[in-house]
């Protein structure tokens, strides 16, 4: 940078030479990294709406799963949707509460002693365990003396939504102010009160957009499902008892299949899959929006 | 209000609801604790009848031969290429987001990570198997005719080749571990002092030394974690693998040859298998359970240090 000899004119333009190529290109490699993200999403969305699109319909959505020989057009995948609304909406009503309810120990009892930071910590490091150890667990604890069901595969689902709904409702819990929280009790109300009628409902939009988000990531989830719920195909309306199916586990099915007609209710399972979480996201975007705008 | 109202013992209804409270909490600790008690007795056949041959390099579950060096090694080989392909491109991601790209541009740039974070292991897998793999194959064949007998290319990228391999493994398995390793680092280099920056720049220097000399030498530490939680993820991604990977229990040095890694033998072999057999498979999930826990403790204790660091400076 060169200084002119009148003070005050100072040449604030890119410096010249060497350090500016080595800076155009630190710039060019991190638009190239996005780039090599973007191609390969791209590539992916692109090949599932276009094989997907074309098999999904709404009696493919509803019926039953034809043998793995059966040609394109015929049966369905409608056993693995109801089977993959049951487990998830289930995983969910068990996760969610106690979730939200260790994220009010952390923050509004615990504060900062050792066993609110070990919780928050293990917490933390649980939601890097490979959600295939989640399956095994279950198998070991459960179904070796109850068997199959739906509720086997709902109970891995829930350990490994267990810690993502603490964090996120953690998070949240930590936003809502304190003065509220003083206003309350200067009315003289107990701390579950003051938690259950004016922290959480503070709090409620980011909770829910947060616990979407678990639902999202655990509805693609297979592998805890491997072990728990097997595989079938016909339609369990009972999620407690006898094996299951979802879309996941059909999608990991029929990708290893030879037949053009298996992988065909592959493609079209992985777009409704697909659908399915990204309209969560959506939505949670949404709330997340719109309690942002309450916020301020 | 008489002072004795205050000290008055909480009803009833209160303290239950603390000690529920409590129980959500100690949950995690609960079930992280079973997850260790119950696989570990489930997997102690394996570790009794089988001794210090659980390291062995033979898997052959029909002569009752139980070793997981071919797994581990497929484990380490895998992970380590998603790692090498993933963490500069996230790095350059977070820091084209925090340093370059004016804030309105960033929110589209953020829903394509998180996008890629949307689409299930799953969909990675059937894309991975049907479209990507024999398409990788064409040209992992004509790199490995290209190399094959040059002394180090040739046995890294040399034939045998086949799509479903090591390397379309780490390949998948990189562009799944992107959004976490992005979203990690992107938190932590976004935490950079303001003054660092501006004190780089008024003496001069351009963005890339700017970059070099405050925001690096500041988020070093976070990074390193984020790179740590990639790689725990990596290690324990299932599906993706398991279907994309080749499935042979081989120790090769050629990364385009059929592999397998733990989680995915337990992903593919576990249906089938009884006694000593699912008892190894146990074993494995142990052994994996055990190396992520441990890469998670180090890496979220040095994010959380990193962050103290930042909070108390």
């Amino acid at each position: 940078m060169a200084v002119t000899t009148e003070p005050g004119n100072i040449d604030l333009r890119e410096p010249k030479g060497w350090r500016r190529t080595k800076n155009r290109t630190a710039t060019a490699l991190m638009v190239l990294s996005l780039v090599l993200v973007i191609i390969p999403l791209g590539f992916v969305l692109f090949t599932v709406i276009a094989k997907g699109a074309s098999a999904i319909s709404w009696s493919f959505l509803t019926g039953s799963i034809p043998p793995n020989v059966a040609p394109a057009d015929e049966g369905g995948i409608g056993p693995a949707v109801v089977g993959t609304i049951e487990i998830t909406a289930l995983a969910t009503v068990m996760a969610v509460p106690l979730g939200v309810l260790g994220a009010v120990y952390l923050n509004e009892y615990g504060g900062r002693n050792w066993l609110s930071a070990l919780i928050g910590f293990m917490s933390d490091v649980m939601t890097g365990v490979p959600s295939i150890i989640m399956g095994l667990f279950i198998f070991s604890i459960w179904v070796l003396h109850f068997g199959y069901s739906g509720l086997a595969g709902a109970l891995a689902l829930g350990c490994l939504m267990l810690p993502i709904v603490i964090r996120s409702t953690y998070e949240m819990l930590r936003l809502v102010p304190n003065s509220l929280r003083e206003g309350s009790y200067a009315l003289g109300a107990t701390k579950s009160r003051v938690t259950m009628t004016v922290v959480l409902p503070a709090a409620i939009g980011g909770i829910v957009s947060g616990a979407l988000l678990a639902v999202a990531r655990a509805a693609g989830e297979t592998a805890p499902l491997l072990f728990t719920i097997l595989t079938v195909t016909t339609v369990n309306r009972n999620v407690f008892s006898g094996p299951n199916t979802s879309l996941p586990s059909l999608i990991f099915v029929n990708a290893s299949s030879p037949y053009v007609g298996a992988q065909a209710r592959g493609w079209g399972a992985a777009l409704t899959l697909i659908a399915i979480a990204f309209i969560l996201m959506v939505v949670a975007r949404l709330i997340t929006a719109r309690f942002a705008r309450y916020a301020q | 209000m008489p002072a004795g109202a205050l000290t008055k013992k909480r009803p009833l209804g209160d303290r239950s609801f603390q000690v529920i409270a409590l129980a959500a909490g100690l949950l995690v600790l609960v079930i992280l604790v079973l997850i260790a008690v119950s696989t570990g007795q489930q997997a102690s056949l394996w570790f009794t009848s089988q001794g210090w041959k659980i390291f062995s390099t033979t898997w052959n579950p029909a002569n009752n031969q139980f070793g997981a060096l071919a797994f581990i090694y497929g484990t380490a080989i895998t992970a380590a290429i998603a790692i090498v392909m993933a963490v500069p491109v996230s790095v350059g991601i977070a820091l084209l987001l925090t340093e370059v790209v004016p804030r309105r541009w960033a929110r589209p740039v953020v829903t394509v990570i998180d996008l890629l974070a949307v689409v299930p292991s799953v969909v990675w897998g059937l894309w991975g198997i049907l479209v990507f793999a024999p398409w990788l194959q064409r040209i992992y064949t004509s790199i490995g005719n290209g190399v094959d007998g040059i002394p180090v290319l040739g046995s890294l990228f040399g034939p045998p080749v086949s799509g479903a391999s090591f390397f379309t493994a780490g390949i998948i398995l990189a562009f799944m571990i992107t959004p976490i390793v992005t979203s990690l680092s992107r938190e932590v280099i976004a935490t950079t002092p303001t003054i660092d920056k501006e004190g780089a720049y008024a003496l001069g220097a351009t963005r890339l030394e700017m970059i070099r000399g405050s925001v690096w030498p500041h988020s070093k530490g976070g990074v390193t974690g984020a790179v740590l939680l990639g790689l725990g993820r990596a290690m324990g991604e299932t599906i993706a693998a398991a279907l994309v990977i080749g499935s042979s229990a081989t120790i090769t040095s050629h990364l385009f040859a059929p592999g397998y890694n733990m989680p995915s033998v337990i992903a593919n072999q576990f249906g089938e298998a009884s006694g000593v057999f699912r008892s190894a498979l146990m074993g494995l999930g142990v052994l994996l359970f055990a190396f992520t826990i441990i890469i998670n403790i180090v890496a979220r204790g040095i994010v959380e240090r990193s962050a103290r660091r930042q909070r108390g400076a």
